[in-house]
């Protein structure tokens, strides 16, 4: 009971074996089925979260949200898709016919791929690579090449835009990301996931590097192109974004895409600073382990929609001001400061909590200082005002102009 | 055949496959696409070599961010309304001569190797591939001066571009 997976995963291989497959085969299957159940699981909670996401909307905006299909509107997602799959799909004249329909099946994977290597709990691992962290950002680079690719097989010139829009924001906000996932990788001296979550076994990162895991949520935040950072999509500018010309489920695909990475982004927060699976009794117990990690998770997920829901949108310039001028240079500060801390501290052979507590007061030092500063500096303000001109022009008017 | 044989061959015919159509499609926005299935398929051998980090950085350079760069050139340089091309030019003999010799060179270099099919001897004790890799990079016995070489290259080249970008 306490090991519950691995036990059906043992019975199965026996199973297996007994029926004459060779441990080769036998092997691959069970990874295989794996990696099926865990993209199950990925859109059973999908379809969960999309009803919790209108829901928690619905409250913080002082509506009800869905409250039709079934007691609280629990069968709402149930209705959305049917009505999805029914739907006829349009594409435009002139598209890429086969790059338009590989975007969003490419976009899906780029997020189900980091599943892969999640470790679950602690003897539940898809595949535990020495190189974990560096996969996930080399897997991301696959979502942006998907949004590319949309946006220029639609053939419409919205779409373009919001593709490069969203590319130059999803590029430059992988910078802080990655710095400040070097952080944990530092601490753990590995890059390896089941490593990084054994060295957070008494303290979790969020608490030896606060500093890192703030950064992260921020660049986590545009990187999934929820608000604040949901300029990629502005109605009003682009009318939505590098997903203008898809319907039916091509659509929806790019939509349970971001929902699902809203989540991911959750357990990586989880998995980098929360502790991931650690808990009471959850490594003796590893069925708890799994319990810990998706509540954890789910807990980041909902801070993540609170933020969304609260805040407005920013403009194009505030979004690249706040990337390169501010995180880019803090994040590294963050990174040399830690690095430096931390090697001191490791050869002084302090008590755990000294070091844990000197690393969160270096930590929220760094990041009080640099926002006194950046509050203090008044950044001389450089617009270009160009000549407004009525919306609607009588063609003689026009013509008398050029 | 083994499933690491079924792999492999898929990923020789996939990877040749996108090699051809780099230099064959019309539009330019197809050839880098194609490009990038060429060196997703390099990717996939590094796995089946055991070169785990060696595959993720391939990603991550080539298509995270070359690909991008690519693609985001020929959007940014063509109009998308003429982007039919012939795909030759007058050069072509001299590059098919070029590549015809490279290739047998490489294939009788191949066959001239002593015993292709004797697997190397597996490396003594736990060793953490990453880490060494990591500490021969920084070492001044090993090879600190070409990946210090390399650092001035990118600080010139970004230099360069902001010189280049430069608002007069």
């Amino acid at each position: 009971m306490a090991d519950l997976i691995n036990v059906i995963r043992d019975w199965l291989y026996n199973l297996m074996i007994s029926w004459g497959a060779s441990q080769d085969l036998a092997g691959f299957v069970l990874q295989v089925l794996g990696s099926i159940l865990v993209v199950i699981l990925c859109f059973v909670i999908v379809i969960a979260l999309i009803w919790v996401e209108r829901k928690l909307a619905g409250r913080i905006q002082d509506r009800f949200g869905p409250n039709r299909a079934g007691p609280f509107g629990i069968f709402q997602s149930f209705a959305d898709i049917i009505k999805i799959f029914t739907k006829e799909y349009v594409t435009p004249t002139g598209a890429d016919k086969s790059l338009f329909n590989i975007a969003p099946v490419l976009a899906m994977a780029s997020v189900l791929a980091i599943w892969a290597v999640f470790p679950f709990a602690i003897n539940v691992i898809g595949a535990d690579v020495n190189v974990g962290v560096l996969y996930i950002v080399a897997i991301g680079s696959f979502g942006i090449l998907a949004i590319l690719m949309a946006g220029w097989s639609s053939n419409n010139r919205y779409a373009l835009l919001g593709a490069s829009r969203s590319v130059a924001m999803l590029i430059s906000y992988e910078i802080p990301m990655v710095i400040s996932l070097l952080i944990p990788v530092l601490l753990t001296k590995s890059m390896q996931l089941s490593a990084i979550i054994e060295a957070q076994r008494p303290w979790w990162f969020l608490i030896v590097a606060p500093t890192a895991a703030l950064f992260f949520l921020i660049s986590s935040m545009a990187e999934i192109g929820k608000a604040p950072f949901d300029l990629l999509e502005a109605e009003s500018e682009l009318v939505a974004g590098y997903h203008t010309e898809y319907s039916g489920m091509k659509f929806g695909m790019f939509y349970v895409a971001e929902f699902l990475h809203q989540y991911t982004v959750g357990a990586l927060i989880t998995i980098f600073f929360l502790g991931g699976w650690s808990g009471p009794m959850a490594a003796s117990w590893p069925i708890l382990g799994v319990v810990y990690f998706f509540t954890k998770t789910f807990l980041v997920y909902l801070v993540i929609s609170w933020i969304r829901l609260s805040l407005p949108r920013i403009r194009i310039d505030e979004m690249l001001d706040l990337n390169w001028k501010f995180m880019i240079p803090v994040s590294f500060l963050n990174l040399v400061v830690v690095a430096v801390a931390d090697r001191i501290l490791m050869d002084l052979n302090l008590a755990r909590w000294i070091y844990v507590g000197v690393m969160f007061a270096l930590s929220m030092g760094v990041l009080l200082i640099s926002l006194a500063i950046a509050g203090n500096s008044k950044p001389k303000v450089e617009r270009v005002q160009f000549p407004t001109r009525p919306v609607a022009v009588s063609p003689q008017s026009d013509q008398s102009k050029s | 055949m083994s499933l690491g044989m079924l792999i492999f061959l898929l990923m020789v015919v996939v990877t040749t496959v996108a090699a051809v159509a780099v230099v064959t499609s019309k539009k330019l926005v197809n050839a880098a696409m194609w490009l990038m299935v060429a060196l997703f398929g390099a990717a996939v051998a590094f796995v089946l070599l055991q070169a785990t980090y060696i595959a993720v950085i391939q990603i991550l350079v080539y298509i995270g961010a070359i690909a991008v760069l690519i693609v985001y050139t020929i959007m940014l340089t063509r109009d998308p309304d003429e982007a039919q091309e012939p795909g030759i030019n007058k050069q072509w003999p001299i590059a098919a001569v070029l590549s015809l010799v490279l290739f047998v060179g490489l294939a009788y270099f191949y066959y001239t190797l002593p015993q292709t099919d004797v697997l190397a001897p597996a490396l003594e004790g736990e060793l953490n591939a990453v880490s060494l890799l990591g500490q021969q990079l920084v070492s001044p016995n090993a090879y600190v001066l070409p990946f210090e070489l390399a650092s001035v290259l990118l600080l010139a080249a970004l230099i360069g571009s902001i010189v280049v970008a430069w608002r007069k």
